[in-house]
């Protein structure tokens, strides 16, 4: 077997047979003995005084062991959750947030209480019985509104409700708009979202009296940077605090965070010397987990009449919620991309956080990309509307063409071949027959219309040398391979996958980089028991920085291996030739030993002077540039006008992201992505009562997920650009799908309207949302 | 106040004391100790909880323990049989119907009862069948593959498989 063909192979994943069978460890699976359950008490209101809280009757319900409010967890929690050193240069304002709420709770949904009990049916009874007497404040739960002088304060200990007020200028902006023939605007919307993934969270806390030792198993997307924080806050060093995150049922960004439960069970094991178990269900899930979006953008663009895109600003307006999620700054990176694929001249962008009522934003699925794509996608659109030109046309006339290619804020597009991927997206629909057949149809009162989305993203986050002025922050990524002594083979990451497949493709890159079988590479992640310091997985990131950390340990291995060889050979390091896992002496290939052989010798006698045993190696990546995968996505819809039904007719997409390690596992990336901004697009919002603050969507019932009655056939299809970034030649493929296909959807079904004179359409495009409009272009 | 309750898992009868409230669920996980049946909602909406009650798909978090007395209840746990993987089961690790795999269980065993039902459905079929069940990371392309291409395997065809693809986990076809 040719091991060098791993790479880019479509290998079934090796994930996959636990779970199938039913074999998988998720966390409701984790059952300690004498373990205590964990059921929270919440804020029924979105901004209420907590007056008293009476915890008798729950303390005296069966199987109570604790009930527990902010005054006994100040005793064991060191401090507040964290907030990143912002993105943005200027933070207004960055208030505390603690576990549990003390005396006023500011979104409904915000711990107040915990009871523990002998199992998690006693613990939600006697959650009813905790008495709180709330004496409710008034509440804003409109942005707008909130950002308004003298609005009602999120939390009566502010000054306002702006979180970051923030202008990110570049270009001349007056002499752009000053050339143009044509100067539109448009305010275009993103609506709040659940990630819903579809195992809630959850944690166990286990935490030895006496001892100072915990181990935390939680469904996260970062382990370590969990340990860190929570165990900070509890006083447990990282040497002796071991978090676990086995398999996690699907993160989407609402995952990557140290939430208050954890901090609240991990202290209630050690308040009641018991194992802890909290699993959230979906109802609490809905309210207590982090949600994506929530934006707004106004914006205004210049242009020439033959197409010419010249200048743009653009304000985005975004949602916190009541306290900053742990990386709701970084959504503001819409603002740095706004650009898109797009020379302009200038571009004037400025972002507001501003507080509400409300659960906190924090990034889901592309977290500020999918917001940058589709502002200036619609934005083409309305440009090629009003001055007669094809969409596409629009595009090609503007597109970014030598790489690298530096932004209009700096930031470097490491390689594109945007036109490539609109031409081939094209061909793959037969965009002429399209168009032509949209005209046919029109005549007969039929209204279909076709959608362009073309993208590039920012991922791999992140190089230090961006990351750290912006937020003070090194986002590296690390592995640690070790050769046993047989020559099997453990790689440990400090990503953590929760769907992704990285137990196969990163094994994958190892059997080719070490030369090795691929059945005898072991990849382990998620506890920081047995993995060095990584920063998790989020931001497409795992593959072009995580993956680059594994080959670095790879090379050291090799390179060690080649000594080994030499001395084993007589012969100097300089002459031994390696070739697909066989170590030999240039010219004669006859005689060679293979990694396990060379492995064995480096545990035993006999080594070279001064060389030490073992074979490993640990290394940590720090990439020299973002990745910027891009592509075209390109959706045709019909929309019937009588009910303002958006059926999909087809779905193509073309997507780059470099070179490829699995094309199962890219493509089902994208399929995935997809959906999910096509669910945006059509389906899914976060309601609250503006008056009460009550949510609207508390449940699945309300909150629709679509099921695969709703869902289009994809038809894929690549081009491959290599990254000049890193060695492997990829970027990543996480996100791109959502971050492309909202707007492909969204300016399908304006296109479909355009005989209305309907020019914008937002989300979601629900067919009562579309029947209004369309009665109301029709009066 | 607890309840007797026997019924068949897996082909294996059992007998608990139960409290009366207690979903089914709930006992499966945690008396009868068998996880993967998952929960991902608190409204029947997610179908993640699918089992066979007497080989029909039901919600297992939509029943009491009680009301399975005297039943035959089938879990993912219990369909591989001596070691061989569910056509169903090996459509979905060939046709990478899968990521985090937390909805999976579920609908395997509802795309098993809906193959028993009805060997060769048509897409339309398919996306009735499975309307019941939801899945955050794949988009559903690919399960919808799983089920087709589970149906032709059953019906003595040989699973065809979107690319081609081999039985081991481990070789490489393409590249
Ligand atoms: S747990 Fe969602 S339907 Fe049963
Ligand atoms: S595979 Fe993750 S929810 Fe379906």
């Amino acid at each position: 077997m040719a091991v060098t063909s791993m790479i880019g192979a479509r290998i079934q994943r090796r994930e996959d047979p636990k779970l199938i069978t039913g074999h998988g460890n998720f966390i409701d699976d984790v059952n300690l003995v004498n373990m205590a359950h964990m059921s929270v008490v919440r804020s029924p209101h979105a901004h209420a005084r907590i007056r008293s809280i009476d915890t008798s009757a729950a303390l005296a319900a069966k199987g109570v062991v604790a009930v527990l409010i902010a005054a006994d967890f100040k005793a064991v929690i060191g401090g507040p959750l964290p907030v990143t050193n912002s993105f943005v240069p200027d933070k207004k304002q960055v208030p505390e947030q603690f576990p549990i709420a003390a005396t006023e709770a500011a979104y409904a949904g915000e711990p107040v209480a915990v009871v523990i009990a002998e199992d998690r049916y006693l613990a939600d009874d006697a959650a009813q019985l905790v008495v709180v007497d709330y004496e409710p404040l008034p509440a804003v739960m409109d942005l707008e509104k909130a950002m308004e002088p003298g609005s009602p304060l999120v939390k009566s200990d502010r000054p306002d409700n702006i979180g970051w007020d923030a202008a990110f200028p570049a270009g001349d902006i007056d002499a752009a708009f000053a050339e143009a023939d044509v100067v539109l605007k448009q305010r275009i919307g993103q609506q709040r979202l659940f990630p819903t993934a579809m195992e809630t969270r959850g944690c166990v806390a286990d935490y030895i009296p006496y001892d100072n030792r915990c181990t935390l198993w939680t469904s996260t997307q970062v382990p370590h940077f969990i340990r860190l924080f929570v165990g900070g806050a509890l006083g447990v060093p990282e040497s002796q605090f071991r978090v676990v995150s086995h398999d996690v049922g699907g993160g989407f960004g609402a995952k990557l965070r140290p939430y208050p439960e954890e901090y609240l069970a991990t202290a209630a094991s050690k308040i009641t010397e018991r194992p802890v178990k909290w699993i959230e269900d979906r109802t609490e899930s809905l309210q207590a987990t982090t949600q994506g979006r929530g934006q707004i953008f106004d914006v205004e663009v210049a242009a020439k009449r033959d197409g010419t895109l010249l200048g743009l600003k653009f304000t985005q307006l975004l949602d916190i919620g009541a306290y900053h999620g742990v990386f709701s700054a970084f959504q503001v990176v819409a603002c740095l991309l706004g650009g898109g694929c797009y020379d302009f001249k200038a571009i004037h962008a400025r972002s507001i956080g501003v507080f509400t009522n409300r659960m906190s934003t924090d990034p889901y699925r592309g977290a500020g990309r999918p917001e940058a794509t589709h502002l200036i996608e619609r934005i083409v659109d309305i440009v090629a509307r009003e001055i007669g030109m094809d969409p596409a046309e629009v595009r090609r006339k503007n597109f970014i063409t030598t790489f690298p290619h530096t932004n209009n804020f700096g930031l470097v597009y490491d390689s594109g071949e945007y036109e490539r991927s609109m031409d081939r997206a094209m061909a793959n629909i037969d965009y002429p027959a399209l168009r032509k057949r949209q005209e046919e149809l029109r005549a007969k009162g039929r209204y279909t219309g076709i959608g362009f989305s073309t993208y590039v993203e920012i991922c791999g986050v992140g190089p230090s040398s961006a990351t750290a002025p912006a937020a003070g922050i090194a986002l590296v990524e690390s592995s640690m391979v070790r050769v046993h002594p047989s020559g099997s083979v453990t790689v440990s990451v400090g990503t953590h996958a929760h769907g992704q497949g990285h137990e196969t493709t990163f094994a994958q890159i190892v059997a080719d980089t070490l030369g090795v079988p691929y059945d005898s590479v072991e990849i382990r992640h998620g506890d920081t028991g047995d993995t060095p310091f990584g920063y998790g997985t989020y931001g497409s990131r795992s593959l072009a920085v995580g993956g680059m950390a594994i080959m670095a340990s790879c090379h050291k291995v090799v390179d060690k291996a080649k000594k080994l060889a030499a001395h084993a050979f007589e012969a100097s390091e300089e002459d031994i030739v390696v070739d697909q896992g066989r170590y030999f002496v240039r010219g004669n290939p006859g005689e060679a030993k293979v990694l396990a052989e060379l492995a064995f010798a480096s545990y035993g006698a006999g080594l070279p002077e001064g060389m030490e045993h073992g074979l490993e190696a640990v290394s940590y990546f720090d990439p020299p540039n973002f990745v910027w995968p891009f592509g075209c996505h390109i959706c045709a819809v019909e929309v019937d006008p009588e009910t303002g039904a958006v059926s999909i007719d087809r779905y193509v997409a073309v997507d780059d992201c470099g070179n490829v390690i699995n094309p199962m596992v890219v493509d089902g990336q994208l399929h995935g992505g997809i959906a999910q901004g096509i669910s945006q697009a059509l389906f899914e919002e976060v309601q609250y009562d503006d008056e009460t603050g009550q949510m609207l969507t508390g449940t699945m019932l309300d909150y629709l997920i679509p099921t695969m009655a709703e869902m289009p056939h994809f038809e894929l299809d690549r081009t491959v650009t290599p990254s000049p970034t890193n060695e492997l030649g990829v970027k990543g493929v996480g996100e791109a799908g959502t971050i492309a296909s909202s707007i492909a959807v969204i300016n399908a079904i304006t296109d479909a309207l355009a005989p209305f004179g309907i020019k914008h359409v937002e989300m979601p495009a629900r067919p009562d949302r579309l029947w209004s409009m369309i009665k109301e272009a029709r009066a | 106040m607890t309840q007797s309750v026997s019924l068949t898992i897996n082909g294996r009868p059992r007998e608990d004391h139960v409290e009366p409230r207690l979903l089914l669920v709930h006992y499966l996980r945690e008396v009868a100790g068998l996880t993967g049946t998952h929960i991902a909602c608190d409204t029947s909406q997610c179908g993640a909880c699918t089992v066979l009650i007497d080989g029909e798909a039901v919600k297992s978090c939509s029943v009491f323990t009680v009301q399975a007395a005297g039943k035959d209840v089938t879990t993912i746990e219990g369909l591989a049989q001596e070691g061989t993987l569910h056509p169903v089961q090996q459509a979905f690790w060939n046709e990478h119907g899968l990521q985090c795999g937390f909805c999976t269980p579920g609908f395997i065993m509802a795309a098993a009862y809906l193959l028993k039902q009805n060997p060769s459905p048509t897409d339309a079929e398919i996306e009735r069948g499975l309307e019941g069940n939801l899945c955050r990371c794949t988009g559903y392309e690919n399960i919808k593959k799983a089920v087709r291409s589970a149906s032709q395997a059953m019906n003595g065809g040989t699973a065809e498989t979107s690319a081609n693809l081999v039985g081991s986990a481990a070789a490489p076809v393409e590249g």
